[in-house]
């Protein structure tokens, strides 16, 4: 297989020994799955790329390739950074993580963290952001604010990431207006603007007044914009360039504080092997400014959940929950735990429709 | 003043000429764009063209180029035949992708057992996927005579959402999780295109890529199936009269690439992508066009061409990793290629005149204006 021929061959080179030549500068790669110009996902992954070079300065050198494929074109571009020594790789996107174990097996001196993964090794590391806390922000704002009360949501495939999303928002914006009803769409994209700019005036055309979004790109915000009298978040990225309408708020991933720190930890060589799953505390999920196309009383509430969420004293899948089919998820008081969240594969109560198979 | 005089035979000079033209004009233009990106432009067509053959690394690059050109070269084959008839298969994405589903289904269905014919079997019906997929433009234009070019165009966008059904629904990993994605197949003994010596990057798909090669040249060279083929794109009426039937050629040769972007999705599958995920296909199917013109359409220049195109791949990568080159740079310099290609086509086509030209009046108006 590749990898066994790789590493026969590496090794004979003396190549793993050689990326941890101790003079030069600690070296760490990026690979991303979209352009750094994307706006959103890959955007916010190389902004936190800048802040480990501008915290860092000289100690360290970064390298980044994107909008590589995932599978064997993943696989050869982390080789190829591995080979020309980066000693701590991130690689930023779900679809990464069998490419990352193998190469990781190639070379056990080179660190590797896989973003948004389950897979680890002695060597690597996985780290996600808890975006439900922020999309329970979004779903006390959203219910507020709609006066149809049909929210449009545009999902991007139906996986548990994407349905922790719908759910958190979903219950809290229930929870401030029971009338509220959910539309969604999937496009089976992450980024595509003209698939994403298409599902929203589909929703808008069927009444919706709140667009919320779990794909990357700016489209959605400017076909509210069109629409008028809509009104939308940022998704991943700030997007405040459609602020202070559509734009009201946004969900921000700030990877930086997490980037830092894993560097530091390869500096220090006290980095290990860890599973990370920071929310709002650590600042790894940011709130966009909320804009003064909300009622102030909203903002309000809002941030108080933010605090609340941040200090840890509210979890956003508090019971009583049920699931869509009316049997008991969580009792009264009771918490999600991370192992169902991480498999969450149904509805809640209330929304209608079927998850796509 | 310059104009063009259109030669009486297509010149045989030029015909090879003009890719090594078309890639200089490339590198110049390329080296130009670098350089207004404010990176040096001889280290960036060095790193592009010198790194992954002769580099430090070049043990690794090297059996890479294999992999990245396999199914480059096995789809831009079957593509050529085709496009030397004048039959338009631009689907081949498409068929790429129902190959590896067909063949990974089949795979799938089978698992956990251990035996060695299931992999055959996986190849078998990954071709036969292609080959069905393809069928359906070519019945459709022999039947109600529609627009191959369109119709296999459109069956992409069609495959590509039952790749993403196919990778959340029926064929997902039971084991993954909830996450997208089959098993990895190249992780499964029975169903893996493992490397076939260590260290070449030569897997199955190599193989084949290199037997098609040969298939395609005897083919068009020594046979009588060539000679139609060639003839019905030169010269279709001529070819009526050799007794050449346009609806069974449609088939033939939608059939045959259709088959070949199959074989290159399921050996692509079983080997370096190893699963089925909603972004399996990373547009081979769509890059195989470009090199078949690149490598005028004859088996032995696609080979290069296709061995060229992964140069561009690999060596990208690493100027964009080792020089902070913008990954769109480097698709503007592939597309170069293939506009400079057909640029300078005019040349095979085309006399260059200086001065005061004898072309016809017609011609020479044209150019006035």
């Amino acid at each position: 297989m590749y990898r066994r021929t790789l590493l026969g061959a590496a090794a004979a080179l003396g190549l793993a020994g050689m990326a941890f030549a101790q003079d030069d500068p600690v070296k760490v790669g990026f690979v991303y799955v979209g352009p750094v110009g994307d706006g959103g996902w890959t955007y916010e992954h190389n902004k936190g790329r800048l802040a480990v070079e501008e915290h860092f300065g000289d100690a360290v050198e970064t390298v980044f390739v994107e909008s590589v494929p995932e599978g064997a074109d993943a696989e050869r571009v982390m080789t190829q950074m591995a080979l020309d020594g980066a000693d701590l790789i991130f690689t930023t996107s779900f679809g990464y993580m069998d490419a990352t174990i193998a190469t990781a097996e190639k070379f056990p001196d080179v660190k590797f963290e896989h973003a948004t993964g389950f897979k680890r090794a002695d060597n690597v590391s996985t780290y996600s952001a808890r975006f439900y806390e922020g999309r329970a922000i979004q779903g006390h704002i959203a219910g507020k604010m709609t006066e149809s009360n049909v929210i449009g949501y545009i999902g991007s495939y139906p996986i548990p990431e994407v349905i922790r999303g719908i759910n958190a928002s979903y219950l809290h914006a229930k929870a401030v207006n029971p009338d509220v009803e959910y539309r969604i769409v999937w496009v089976y994209t992450w980024f595509d603007p003209a698939q994403e700019a298409e599902a929203a005036r589909t929703l808008i055309d069927q009444g919706a007044d709140v667009i919320l979004q779990h794909t990357d790109s700016t489209a959605p915000l400017a076909a509210a914009e069109e629409a008028g009298n809509v009104i939308g978040f940022g998704q991943a990225s700030d997007m405040a360039q459609f602020s202070p309408s559509p734009r009201v708020s946004s969900i921000i991933d700030d990877w930086a504080p997490y980037y830092i720190d894993r560097v530091q930890a390869v500096i220090d060589g006290s980095w290990e092997s860890a599973d990370t799953w920071d929310g709002i505390g650590p600042g790894m999920v940011g709130i966009g400014e909320i804009t003064d196309a909300v009622p102030e009383d909203v903002r309000a509430e809002a941030l108080d959940m933010k605090e609340r969420i941040a200090a840890g004293e509210y979890h956003p899948f508090t019971g009583p929950i049920n699931r869509q089919d009316g049997s008991v998820w969580l009792a009264e008081g009771e918490t999600a735990s991370d192992e169902d969240l991480l498999g969450l594969n149904f509805y809640v109560e209330g929304i209608e429709g079927d998850i796509p198979e | 003043m310059i104009s063009f005089e259109r030669r009486a035979v297509p010149s045989r000079v030029m015909a090879f000429a003009t890719p090594c033209l078309a890639v200089l004009a490339t590198m110049l233009a390329g080296g130009l764009m670098f350089a207004l990106l404010g990176k040096d432009p001889v280290a960036a067509i060095r790193v592009i063209f010198w790194e992954p053959l002769f580099g430090e690394f070049a043990f690794y690059y090297r059996p890479q180029l294999l992999v990245k050109a396999a199914p480059l070269v096995l789809i831009a084959t079957g593509l050529a035949l085709g496009f030397r008839a004048g039959i338009w298969n631009i689907g081949a994405e498409g068929q790429y992708i129902m190959g590896a589903l067909c063949g990974a289904a089949v795979g799938l269905a089978l698992y956990p057992a251990e035996t060695r014919w299931i992999f055959p079997l996986m190849v078998l019906c990954g071709a036969l996927g292609g080959f069905l997929w393809a069928m359906i433009p070519a019945l459709l234009r022999v039947r109600f005579d529609t627009n191959e070019i369109l119709v296999s165009l459109m069956l992409v966008y069609v495959a590509e959402r039952l790749l993403s059904a196919m990778a959340l629904g029926a064929l997902r990993n039971p084991e993954g999780r909830g996450f997208p994605g089959s098993r990895n197949l190249s992780q499964w003994d029975a169903s893996a295109n493992p490397e076939l010596i260590a260290g070449t990057g030569m897997h199955w798909g190599v193989v084949a890529a290199l037997i098609a090669v040969i298939f395609a040249y005897v083919l068009l060279e020594r046979h009588v199936l060539g000679f139609h083929i060639r003839l019905s794109g030169e010269a279709p009426k001529a070819a009526r009269f050799a007794g050449v039937v346009p609806g069974r050629l449609v088939v033939l040769c939608l059939g045959i690439s259709g088959a070949l972007a199959g074989l290159a999705g399921i050996f692509e599958v079983t080997g370096p992508a190893g699963q089925i995920t909603i972004g399996f296909n990373t547009g081979y199917g769509f890059t195989a066009i470009i090199v078949a013109f690149l490598g005028r359409l004859h088996p032995v220049g696609i080979l290069l061409a296709g061995l060229l195109m992964a140069l561009t791949y690999i060596g990208g990568e690493i100027a964009q990793s080792q020089l902070g080159l913008p990954g769109a740079a480097i698709s503007m310099f592939q597309g170069m290629l293939l506009f400079f290609l057909l640029a300078v086509d005019v040349l095979t086509h085309f006399r260059l005149k200086f001065g005061r030209s004898e072309a016809t009046p017609a011609l020479r108006t044209e150019a006035a204006e």
